[in-house]
């Protein structure tokens, strides 16, 4: 409870790497499953970067590849998949890291928080052990002193009571506190990054801005980057510096958050964004939608992927992808006919 | 209680449900107060939209009104008829024009069967028409949800997506002609160019059917888009009713306020609601809720008399009611 309680404290250290290098670096990632006998391309070269502190919110529907790409950052992914192009971590190369080596990261600097909290904790253990256990195996400590950094954990992601949560059972405790344990276990080895995949999908609106809070003031108080994956823009626009929005594996829009809403550049982000039921729009309005949904992984059209749904969609479209170019100085997208310009409808 | 002329479809008069939970070997460990003296209406033609966290008795409520179980006590009248009264054929009869649509489209559909005889069970089961009569029927709902059934009526589930998945479970509790449709949790696990289709689509069948919906979400915006009336549950009780716009411009209970706050707005200029603003806590076990009002634990208004005394529904505007002793200052709320 006192030298590492010190660690958990300071801010990001950049280490003996330049300032401002990004914490993790994805370049032309791409992963493809073989899938009985065809090869399907979950991923299709994708780039981002995460500076320490900073959060990104990977966009997209069921599908798109925002969970396979956050998987593939950490090596957890089925041995049908194919991983290239290249994922730094703090300058390291963890494409072709063994599973030994990975496991140096996973879990330490790097940690992942899943939707489902039920299904992240064993039911048939205590609190206790499971966060004392993800602690002991970062850390040399004996008993009594893992116990204490738990407790330490869980009052840091204010379970209430939580000495008597210690003893306590999984079943024990709402969905919201069951989160809370989760995100602890994810803090036992103070990542520098966390991965929050759906992290508050399955949880109730209130609790959701509990946790959505909690996580913004932990990355705060420990300097911790985080990737944020959701199909909420919602939640993005709230919580993100910096938005990338998937479709078919590929990476469509990309920007500072502010950047993105202001200016929506990429027909299919426009989409999603006008599909969200919003509270200050009076009811019984239609929503206006694309037809159809996303294509098959494994027979993807030639062309611009969205264009079968794109209202915006011209011969070009069809025929030849569009590059994923810096339209303007911050804003990618992948799209011959953007929302906002050439006659097309404005965003 | 009784406003306008018109005889309700739908109404709950004092729903009580109740479940035993078991404790440690098997003794009685206490009384899930779930849905407590819930009364509601739904006319003809109208969506009455029910928004509440986990736990709060949404979903029980559905259930008490389809008599899955029977409620503890209270009356459930379906075009004035008793359906808590009701037994055996009786029931189902006169249940059949109440119909279900459940959030996992795959948990509710066979995954042996196909498409066209999933359809055509409920039709079976009552003994409706010919074969030939039924099978027009599959395919006209079909057509109605807007899944072509040449093409999709020889499909098994698995060869179908979310979307499509839910719109046969859809075209399943349209085929016995319902005049209400309860959807609980329907588009909430679909994403959101589908959901907004679906969306869409339960619109355009209230539209072409006269359909009336009992909508269950736990998301405040989504139930907005559909509903006329929104009713919003916190521990088995109503905590407020009223018309949907007039619940979202100016929310009168403070539930109601702090649910508004937690919505993230897909737009990052929007004011983030300030953290003390947020509702804290978990709400408290439904075995042993508070005494009074049940939101007073959490409520950052509540007073002595809030743990005296249960605050009664009552009007407080144009059909706009809430259970508060201290309901919200309008200036407060987020309109304008």
């Amino acid at each position: 409870m006192t030298d590492h309680t010190a660690s958990v404290e300071t801010e990001p250290q950049a280490g003996d790497r330049a300032p401002g290098a990004p914490l993790l670096e994805l370049r032309d990632v791409r992963v493809a499953f073989r899938h009985g006998g065809r090869r399907l391309v979950a991923v299709d070269g994708l780039s981002y970067t995460v500076a320490p502190g900073r959060t990104l919110a990977l966009i997209g529907e069921s599908g798109s590849g925002k969970t396979v790409s956050s998987r593939a950052v950490l090596g957890l992914l089925p041995p049908t998949a194919t991983v290239s192009g290249s994922i730094r971590f703090e300058g390291e190369e963890l494409v072709g890291l063994s599973e030994r080596q990975m496991r140096r990261h996973r879990g330490a600097s790097i940690a992942m928080v899943f939707q489902d909290p039920t299904r992240s904790l064993n039911p048939t253990m205590r609190i206790g052990a499971q966060i004392t256990e993800a602690i002991r195996v970062h850390q040399k400590l004996d008993g009594k002193a893992a116990k204490a950094r738990a407790i330490e954990l869980l009052k840091l992601v204010r379970l209430p009571a939580a000495e008597q949560r210690f003893v306590e059972y999984p079943h024990q405790l709402s969905g919201g506190m069951r989160q809370r344990v989760v995100i602890a276990i994810a803090l036992a080895a103070s990542p520098k990054l966390l991965i929050a995949d759906e992290a508050t999908t399955a949880l109730d609106v209130t609790t959701q801005a509990q946790i959505m809070e909690l996580l913004r003031d932990l990355q705060r108080k420990l300097g911790m980057a985080m990737v944020m994956i959701s199909h909420d823009l919602g939640l993005a626009a709230s919580f993100a510096d910096e938005v990338v929005v998937m479709y078919a594996g590929r990476a469509v829009e990309q920007a500072p958050t502010r950047t993105l809403f202001a200016n929506v550049r990429m027909p299919y982000t426009k989409a999603l964004l006008e599909a969200i039921p919003r509270i200050e729009r009076p009811p019984h309005q239609p929503l206006p939608v694309v037809p159809g949904r996303p294509p098959d992984l494994a027979a993807l059209p030639a062309g611009c992927p969205f264009a079968p749904r794109c209202p915006s969609a011209r011969d070009l479209c069809r025929e030849s992808a569009p590059p994923f170019g810096e339209g303007e100085p911050g804003h990618r997208w992948a799209c011959w006919y953007p929302c906002g310009s050439d006659g097309a409808a404005p965003a | 209680m009784s406003s306008n002329g018109s005889q309700p479809l739908l109404e709950a008069r004092n729903v009580v449900q109740e479940f035993v939970v078991r404790g440690r070997g098997g003794v009685k460990g206490g009384v899930v107060q779930a849905v407590s003296d819930v009364s509601l209406k739904v006319m003809p033609g109208e969506t009455l939209g029910i928004v509440g966290e986990t736990g709060s008795g949404k979903s029980t409520l559905a259930r008490s009104l389809l008599q899955a179980p029977k409620p503890k006590s209270g009356q459930v009248l379906l075009r004035g008829t008793d359906l808590t009264g009701l037994k055996g054929r009786d029931l189902l009869d006169a249940r059949r024009s109440m119909q279900m649509v459940f959030q996992d489209p795959f948990g509710s559909l066979d995954p042996k069967w196909r498409v066209e005889d999933l359809v055509e069970e409920p039709l079976i089961a009552y003994g409706v028409g010919s074969r030939t009569e039924r099978r027009r029927k599959v395919r006209e709902v079909l057509d109605l949800v807007g899944l072509d059934p040449s093409v999709y009526g020889r499909r098994r589930p698995r060869q179908l997506s979310g979307g499509q998945a839910q719109r046969v479970a859809i075209a399943r509790a349209l085929a016995l002609d319902p005049a209400l449709i309860i959807c609980d949790e329907a588009v909430s696990s679909l994403d959101v160019l589908i959901q907004a289709q679906v969306l869409n689509l339960f619109e355009r069948l209230r539209a072409e059917l006269g359909l009336s919906y009992l909508f269950i979400a736990h998301d405040l915006a989504l139930v907005k888009q559909v509903s006329d009336r929104v009713a919003v549950m916190y521990l088995g009780k109503l905590a407020e009713l009223g018309p949907a716009e007039a619940l979202y411009r100016e929310p009168l209970h403070p539930y109601t306020v702090a649910l508004l706050r937690s919505v993230p707005s897909p737009d990052p200029e929007a004011p983030k609601a300030a953290a003390e603003e947020a509702i804290s806590g978990d709400p408290p076990s439904p075995i042993d809720p508070p005494s009074g009002c049940r939101f007073r634990t959490r409520c950052p208004h509540a007073q002595e008399r809030c743990a005296v005394e249960v605050p009664e529904l009552r009007e407080l505007g144009t059909q706009h009611a809430v259970a508060c002793h201290f309901p919200v200052v309008q200036r407060s709320a987020n309109g304008r």
